[in-house]
């Protein structure tokens, strides 16, 4: 029987996803177009929050890979297009956003070939390393990648065919903050077309399946190390370009800009959503994007300094984490149906103290 | 020559730091499964305690007891508040909590301590000894943090091994159901193995900061050093955290002597990985190599 | 004595025990019989707290255990030795010798634990070595021995003759049989391995899928075919 949303959405799932993409687009180029410069920029900074989160999520929630380690590859992405357009003659902006997702598969396959045999402290433990130690190479390379300073990064001139089409449209001239974040959600959406397909896919089963049932899998022929290097990589590579993304935005590449802290606070993002889903990894991005601002004025309004209440979004981000995964481990809104579940299932069954499996 | 020798005495003590700071990253690990990453900022807010009294013009030696009991009492509370209320055995939302609280605490201390860089006193001269012409690298905090971390491991030796504390922790850590059954409380051990691992913790803080400047991140790198640490002994042995802290001391100090210290955290990196892909089940195990 | 009445636990939302209710004597051994799944191992962990019951009750002389937390019944007197895996293979054998030990609130010094050693020869060998290298036979002396420790009155053993080889269990059996006699010890004994069970066994209760079949003398369960071929498997 059809649903409503078949019927409007499409039946299968790449129609489906086709059509909420469409829908997306429109959705982004009227929220752009109304608003000023100052939240183009906030909608450029969730883009690529949105695609380092949808990154992570399908590799937490859909694989059952831990990775702190995501800042990281987000550095290699930035530093990746920040090398590209500093010539005179710069890089064309898409082949440059494809370099820094490709730099970042590279150093994705590198790290996910070690990662597939790590699991739980130790997966993460490593990938937290390595969230530790690549900030400390720009630093090392000074000449060739800034030092401490960072490479500056020139943002590309917007294509006069582009800007030509947005007028056409809506009747208004382009600024360079507005194309920035056109061309980070046009990326955004194509990134979570190929994520929501691939999640739906036989490769999205397989990556369930090692997920859930490591052995069942491997006894049904998975290949349980390959299965995990590409997700590793698949992810790796979002990071990639989500960090090209935020070098673009932020006009600079540089060690502090991807510190631990970042790693953290990706994780909590898509915590906060929910695991493994893409709609809750653009939550967390929002989140991430928003929170900060309406915080730190509440806490200005409370008489703290700038910079102690910039600390505000961070405590709560961590606060809720910490509460969603003891209360509801399935993010909010799986937590809210696991309730249910276990109120339903509550009538009349005898309790145990214990957890341990029944045991005759 | 000269280098070297600064370079080996260097490691040697920060080795030590970071093998106590992989005895608890251990401790907590035999007893909960648990690696508790938030170790990190645990440290640093008692060291914050600790710089705030002296600061206001009490001795090290006030702040330095400060912080290590507040160390314990926070272990404590974090486990009893928090961790204890995990349920269900999924390793991702262990690690995901433990990560939860290390922004919380994080933002907590840069909220209530600010961000600024802030110097930290250390109670011994921080210039090598004399020794005829030439200086070595030993400084009297050098002795101090090694002398520290040499008591301290001495105390849980003797806790663990001569007591019927000791020996109830250890059960309780184990197996907890055959410890229940043995009239053992295995709440309250895991209580308490969470508070002495915060107090081992502190001091590798108060070490750490001695002598040197003190920021809400300035322990970021140490929880890195002592997880390689614990996993170089093989997660599970508190010698083999010991060691593990001092061959990653060495390791780290040659290289940063020798090639930069801004590749410090790489090379780390580089061991771990080493280690975990050639022999997962740490240096020191003979046993089954433990699937990681 | 050690009385149980209309006992009822489970899993989840699977009822593994379904109001059994039985009496272990003084001085006697009781052997808990029944296929897989009948509910013995769950009898004796509701029995020692591990399972909270959701009915009935559990009375020790004048104490209810009913709602005594695990970690309180060795105190109370009840020793709870598990199946198979009883033995802390971390710690030596003498450090799990002294952890059976802890409860009582008079300590002894030494002699206790030559007592284990004098009831156990094979284990004063091993005293320090570590509990994992010992035998499957070695661990249940280990483990029963550190049950001792703590002067229980009730004793409760799951499959004390699991994967041994039957000279070793003819060896606990009889040691068993020994302690009952001497310390007028209760034991409630549960066993897949019934012949031998009701041949040291006072009383017999029958088991299956959770509920109780029969509760009678060793001898009479021993002598109907019928109840044997049914569910004994001899």
């Amino acid at each position: 029987m059809a649903t409503l949303a078949d019927r409007v959405l499409g039946r299968t799932p790449l129609r489906r996803h086709l059509t909420l993409a469409l829908l997306g687009l429109v959705v982004v180029v009227v929220v752009l177009e109304s608003t000023g410069q100052f939240r183009n920029a906030q909608f450029a900074a969730m883009a690529y929050y949105g695609i380092a989160a949808g990154g992570l999520t399908i590799l937490i929630g859909l694989n059952g890979q831990i990775s702190l380690g995501h800042g990281a590859f987000m550095a290699i992405g930035a530093y990746t297009a920040a090398l590209l357009l500093r010539g005179d003659e710069p890089f064309a902006l898409p082949l440059v956003l494809l370099a820094a997702a490709g730099v970042a598969l590279a150093a994705g396959a590198l790290v996910g070939v070690a990662a597939a045999r790590l699991h739980g402290p130790y997966l993460a433990g490593a990938t937290l390393a390595l969230a530790v130690a690549v900030p400390g190479i720009p630093v090392y390379f000074g000449e060739a990648l800034g030092g401490e300073q960072g490479l500056t990064v020139r943002v590309p001139r917007i294509p006069d065919w582009f800007a030509d089409a947005v007028f056409f449209v809506t009747g208004q001239d382009m600024s360079s903050s507005r194309y920035l974040a056109y061309v980070g959600w046009l990326c955004l959406i194509v990134t979570f077309v190929l994520l929501a397909n691939l999640a739906r896919s036989r490769v999205g089963r397989t990556w369930r399946a090692v997920r859930d049932h490591e052995v069942a899998a491997e006894l049904a022929g998975i290949d349980l190390g390959r299965a995990r290097v590409l997700a590793f990589v698949v992810s790796a590579t979002c990071a990639g370009l989500a960090g090209g993304l935020l070098a673009l935005s932020a006009r600079i590449a540089a060690p502090s800009g991807f510190t631990l802290t970042l790693s953290l606070l990706l994780l909590s993002a898509i915590v906060l959503g929910g695991l493994g889903s893409l709609t809750g990894a653009l939550i967390g991005a929002a989140l991430l994007t928003f929170l900060p601002q309406l915080v730190t004025g509440w806490g200005q309004d409370l008489g703290l300094s700038d910079v102690r209440a910039a600390e505000l979004a961070p405590l709560i981000y961590g606060l809720v984490t910490v509460l969603v995964v003891l209360f509801a481990p399935a993010g909010i809104a799986g937590g809210v149906l696991a309730a249910r579940r276990r109120r339903a299932a509550h009538h009349g069954s005898p309790s145990a103290r214990t957890d341990s499996e029944a045991r005759p | 020559m000269q280098q070297l020798i600064t370079t080996v005495l260097t490691g040697l003590t920060l080795g030590m730091v970071y093998a106590a700071f992989a005895l608890a990253l251990v401790l907590i690990w035999r007893a909960t499964r648990i690696v508790n990453f938030a170790q990190a900022p645990m440290a640093m807010i008692t060291t914050y305690l600790a710089l705030v009294l002296i600061d206001a013009g009490l001795s090290y030696w006030v702040g330095f007891a400060v912080a290590l009991v507040s160390g314990l009492l926070l272990g404590a509370l974090v486990e009893r508040l928090v961790v204890r209320h995990l349920t269900g055995s999924s390793e991702i939302n262990a690690v995901i909590l433990t990560l939860g609280l290390f922004i919380v605490i994080h933002a907590l201390a840069a909220l209530v301590f600010g961000s600024r860089y802030r110097s930290f006193p250390a109670p011994f001269g921080l210039r090598g000894f004399q020794v005829g012409d030439t200086t070595i690298a030993l400084t009297g905090f050098g002795v101090f943090t090694i002398v520290s971390v040499m008591v301290v491991m001495g105390l849980l030796v003797l806790l663990f091994r001569g007591t019927d504390l000791g020996l109830k922790m250890r059960a309780a850590a184990f197996d907890q159901e055959i410890s229940r059954l043995l009239g053992v409380r295995v709440g309250r051990m895991l209580t308490l193995g969470w508070a002495l691992a915060a107090l081992v913790g502190s001091l590798s803080g108060l070490l750490i900061a001695g002598g040197g400047l003190v920021h809400p991140s300035y322990m970021d790198g140490v929880v890195v050093y002592g997880f390689v640490a614990a996993v170089l002994g093989g997660l599970e042995s508190p010698p083999g955290a010991v060691a593990g802290g001092l061959i990653l001391g060495l390791a780290l100090s040659l290289v940063s002597g020798y090639v930069g210290s801004e590749l410090v955290p790489l090379a780390c990196l580089v061991i771990l990985m080493a280690v975990l892909l050639v022999r997962p089940g740490g240096l020191f195990s003979h046993v089954r190599a433990r699937r990681v | 004595m050690l009385a149980v009445e209309d006992l009822t636990a489970g899993y989840g939302p699977v009822t593994a025990l379904d109001g059994v209710s039985f009496t272990a004597a003084r001085g006697q051994i009781t052997a808990v019989l029944g296929a897989n799944g009948a509910g013995k191992t769950t009898l004796l962990r509701t029995i020692s707290g591990l399972v909270r019951p959701s009915r009935g009750s559990v009375r020790l002389g004048e104490h209810d255990l009913t709602t005594v937390a695990a970690e309180r019944m060795a105190r109370l007197g009840l020793a709870h030795v598990p199946e198979g895996r009883g033995v802390i293979t971390e710690l030596t054998v003498e450090e799990n010798l002294r952890l059976g030990r802890l409860v009582r609130l008079r300590r002894v010094g030494a002699g206790d634990l030559d007592r284990a050693y004098a009831l156990f020869p094979a284990l004063a060998q091993r005293r320090r070595q570590s509990a994992h290298v010992l035998s499957g036979g070695e661990r249940q002396m280990l483990v029963i021995a550190r049950a001792l420790m703590a002067e229980p009155t009730v004793l409760l053993l799951d499959e004390p003759s699991l994967g041994l080889a039957p000279r070793i269990v003819v060896q606990i059996f009889d040691l068993l049989a020994s302690l009952v006699a001497d310390d007028g010890l209760t034991v409630v004994l549960v066993e897949q391995n019934a012949r031998s069970a009701l041949s040291i066994a006072d009383r017999g209760v029958v088991l299956n899928l959770g509920r109780l079949v029969v509760s009678d003398t060793a001898a009479a369960l021993a002598g109907d075919e019928q109840l044997r071929h049914a569910y004994l498997g001899f």
